[in-house]
């Protein structure tokens, strides 16, 4: 019954018992080997976690008791990697790996979140939390699987945590700068929470990490919910959704993650990047002027 | 009995094992006198059984009754459809989360029935006359051509076979953003709450277009959601207190004297978390699937992924008793994670006199606990091994030590075979449990029996 998957076997303690005696003669590396193995099946549980936050099958509602619990599964394993370390290793071979990779159009909107993300944080001594960015269409770069970098598009999602006082993951600022990105004018602009996140990147302190938050949290969430529509202003957004039934497109179903039909769960990067990979990134106005725009509709929406 | 018959057996088996979907049970539950029992399904039906009752001429036998004890096909019909909600372009799946019946007060049998939305009452009515002798109607009831009607006759009631009729009384929609996971009926009789993930209504049983919502968790902002509600049940006598579980493992006692709205409890029942034995899934595992009050009012039984725990209404701190349902899977908790096991929701029941719980298990398994001695018994209900009125043997699940006959080892537990759904006769010793699409009925007696539900 047990599928065929982990070879890494999880046992509860993390404890497992050094092999042979020859350990007894070095103790630190057994220790090391005992940490690595634990860290191995850490990382394995979460991605395991985050894959089943994604594949939620939206014809139906998500149970919501276990996506709460997956959740809290996975901030609980975030919060532990980030105290001891392992998640700012985890981001910056990340970061190195893309920023040798190609530009292209599939390159996450999040990177100029990062950009105005680590601006406002200059003066911060806490880590700011890293937004689960849902992406339809666009590919949301996310730090998981060191594994996955190989892929020009990341895959994986990191539930921002969500106290303000907890430690959360913080994102090194050599990620955001990214001298793609700005040359980048084909970069089609889908997601909202992108937006969102620019938005809160320009605003000072807490406000800046709990409106993030909220966006965050929202798409994880998000399905849940419907909020009061708001007008759709953004061709760029319209071309992406062209085949969804436009009576149902509307900013906030776009920011809640949530489409008609095929509909995505907040943590869609993988299956988006799959059956969305070549879809029309390319086709889109400037992607500043979106931004703008978005940002001042999310203002309004975080206003009321 | 030979080979031929033994492949014969074998192959049919496996032809009536082929369950569609909509078969399975999601619910079973006794009414107040146990002479019915409902079960409802994952296509959205209901079928209810009766208890067959038996005239003994007799001089009655010590212990017992003058019923047979079978349980017989009373009445099937169709309580919720498959719906879509056209705001969140999502289907509403029509499987009957719930049934609870109503204290009797007619002749009439009154059952709710929830799905993950909407919560129906259906009166439940036998008819055993019928009028005759219409003036304007034939025996068919096509309209008699009056130029024959030369005479008039006053329509009698004549007896006719049995019919029993469910009607829906009242549809009480609209009330619930998240999926209903439990309906309760007030001792008051005239109140029942519904709860869903993360806010519990309060109905009147004869005003279907408001609800009075009782208890609200959820945030201001969906990010800082951490907990949900998983169960919630009103106490047994007193018509003011409810209690509810979360993911988080807590039950809260709600007191509707105190305020209108019960977001602040009037008791929290926690139990401290063992430092020792912390790992990524004790959130999880300590999630509780079910809470059911005691008969006597007095205590709390509740289910979680390992263990079930008696709680005492006085005792906030801890369970009085704690139950080790099957505790040889905390070591593979991290497959049953991976194949989603984890997250199954495991119902619990008290016996009439509270002194035994029961509880189900993986492969066909279920569990009961003496509650005076502290023991366990190990139960299977499954076809193969079960034949009508056999005497079910205990089963064991190999965990080590000197391995008997029959023993199961763990890695030969069949996890799709989760007995989830059970139910607790309110005066005797009968059980009924539903085994994915078969439901089983047990007796604590000499002609123990068991039936099939196709």
């Amino acid at each position: 019954m047990f599928p065929k998957g982990t070879k890494r076997k999880f046992s509860d303690s993390g404890d497992e018992p050094p092999a042979g005696s020859d350990d007894v003669n070095q103790p630190s590396s057994a220790a090391v080997r005992m940490l690595s193995s634990y860290s191995l099946q850490r990382q394995s549980l979460l991605d395991m976690s985050l894959i089943k936050l994604q594949l939620c099958h939206m014809l139906v509602e998500p149970n919501l008791c276990r996506s709460v619990l997956i959740a809290n599964t996975v901030r609980q394993i975030q919060e532990e990697m980030t105290q001891d370390g392992t998640w700012q290793i985890m981001t910056q071979a990340l970061s190195a790996a893309n920023a040798a990779a190609q530009c292209s159009a599939d390159r996450l909107v999040a990177t100029e979140v990062l950009c105005r993300q680590t601006e406002a944080a200059q003066g911060e001594p806490a880590p700011k939390p890293f937004p689960a960015v849902g992406s339809e269409g666009c590919s949301a770069e996310e730090v998981v699987v060191v594994e996955e970098e190989d892929e020009g598009v990341e895959g994986g999602v990191i539930m921002s945590t969500v106290s303000p006082q907890a430690p959360t993951a913080y994102l090194p600022s050599t990620f955001g700068i990214d001298p793609c990105w700005e040359e980048e004018t084909g970069e089609e602009e889908d997601e909202d929470e992108d937006s969102e996140e620019c938005a809160s990147g320009s605003e000072e302190g807490d406000n800046d990490r709990l409106v993030e938050d909220s966006r965050t949290a929202e798409q994880v969430f998000g399905t849940f919910e419907i909020k009061n529509p708001a007008p759709s202003p953004d061709p760029a957004l319209e071309e992406l959704f062209s085949d969804v039934d436009a009576s149902y497109y509307d900013l906030d179903t776009v920011l809640t993650g949530m489409q008609s039909a095929p509909k995505m769960g907040p943590y869609d990067l993988l299956e988006s990047l799959s059956s969305h990979g070549p879809s029309p990134l390319s086709s889109s106005t400037s992607c500043r002027s979106d931004l703008n725009e978005l940002d001042h509709i999310m203002e309004i929406i975080v206003g009321s | 009995m030979g080979e031929d018959a033994e492949n014969s057996k074998l192959n049919h088996s496996f032809l009536r094992d082929y369950v569609t979907e909509a078969d399975v049970i999601s619910t079973v539950e006794f009414n107040h006198t146990g002479d019915l029992l409902a079960t409802g399904d994952k296509g959205g039906r209901v079928v209810i059984f009766q208890r067959e009752t038996e005239s003994k001429g007799e001089v009655e036998e010590v212990g017992e009754t003058g019923e047979s004890g079978e349980y017989n096909v009373y009445s099937t019909f169709q309580s919720h459809e498959p719906d879509f909600d056209y705001l969140k372009s999502l289907e509403i799946e029509e499987k009957i989360n719930k049934i609870r019946w109503l204290p009797r007060q007619n002749a009439a049998h009154f059952l709710l029935s929830t799905n993950d939305k909407t919560i129906k009452l259906w009166k439940v009515s036998e008819r055993d006359k019928r009028p005759e002798g219409y003036n304007l109607k034939d025996e068919e009831g096509r309209m008699k051509d009056m130029s024959t009607v030369t005479s008039l006759q006053v329509p009698v009631l004549k007896p006719t076979d049995l019919m029993v009729e469910v009607r829906p009384r009242r549809v009480f929609s609209n009330g619930h953003t998240y999926h209903v996971n439990s309906i309760s009926v007030n001792s008051d009789g005239e109140t029942y709450l519904s709860a869903d993930d993360l806010r519990i209504n309060m109905w009147h049983l004869g005003i279907t277009d408001r609800s009075f919502n009782i208890v609200d968790i959820k945030p201001a902002n969906m990010e800082e959601l951490t907990e949900v509600i998983t169960a919630a049940e009103f106490h047994p006598h007193h018509c003011h207190l409810l209690v509810y579980s979360s993911s988080k493992g807590t039950l809260r006692l709600c007191d509707m004297r105190a305020s209108a709205l019960c977001d602040h409890h009037a008791k929290l029942f926690e139990e401290p978390e063992d430092p020792g034995s912390r790992s990524f899934f004790s959130e999880i595992v300590s999630s509780v699937s079910d809470v059911k009050f005691s008969h006597s009012g007095r205590y709390l039984l509740t289910r979680d992924y390992l263990t079930a725990k008696v709680w005492d209404l006085h005792m906030e701190k801890g369970p009085v008793e704690t139950y080790q349902v099957h505790e040889y899977l905390r070591s593979k908790l991290c497959s049953l994670y991976e194949n989603d096991c984890i997250f199954d929701k495991f119902e619990c029941v008290w016996n009439s006199s509270d002194s035994v719980i029961m509880t189900g298990a993986y492969n066909s398994f279920f569990r009961m606990f003496d509650r005076e001695t502290g023991r366990g018994v190990t139960l299977e209900a499954w076809r193969e091994t079960s034949k009508p009125r056999a005497v079910l043997r205990t089963r064991r699940v190999y965990t080590g030590g000197k391995r008997r006959r029959g023993d199961v080892g763990v890695d030969s537990l069949d996890f799709t075979k989760k007995i989830l759904h059970m139910a607790w006769h309110p005066e005797e010793n009968i059980i009924a449990i539903a085994a994915t699409n078969n439901l089983y009925i047990f007796q604590d007696r000499v002609n123990t029996e068991t039936q099939g539900q196709d």
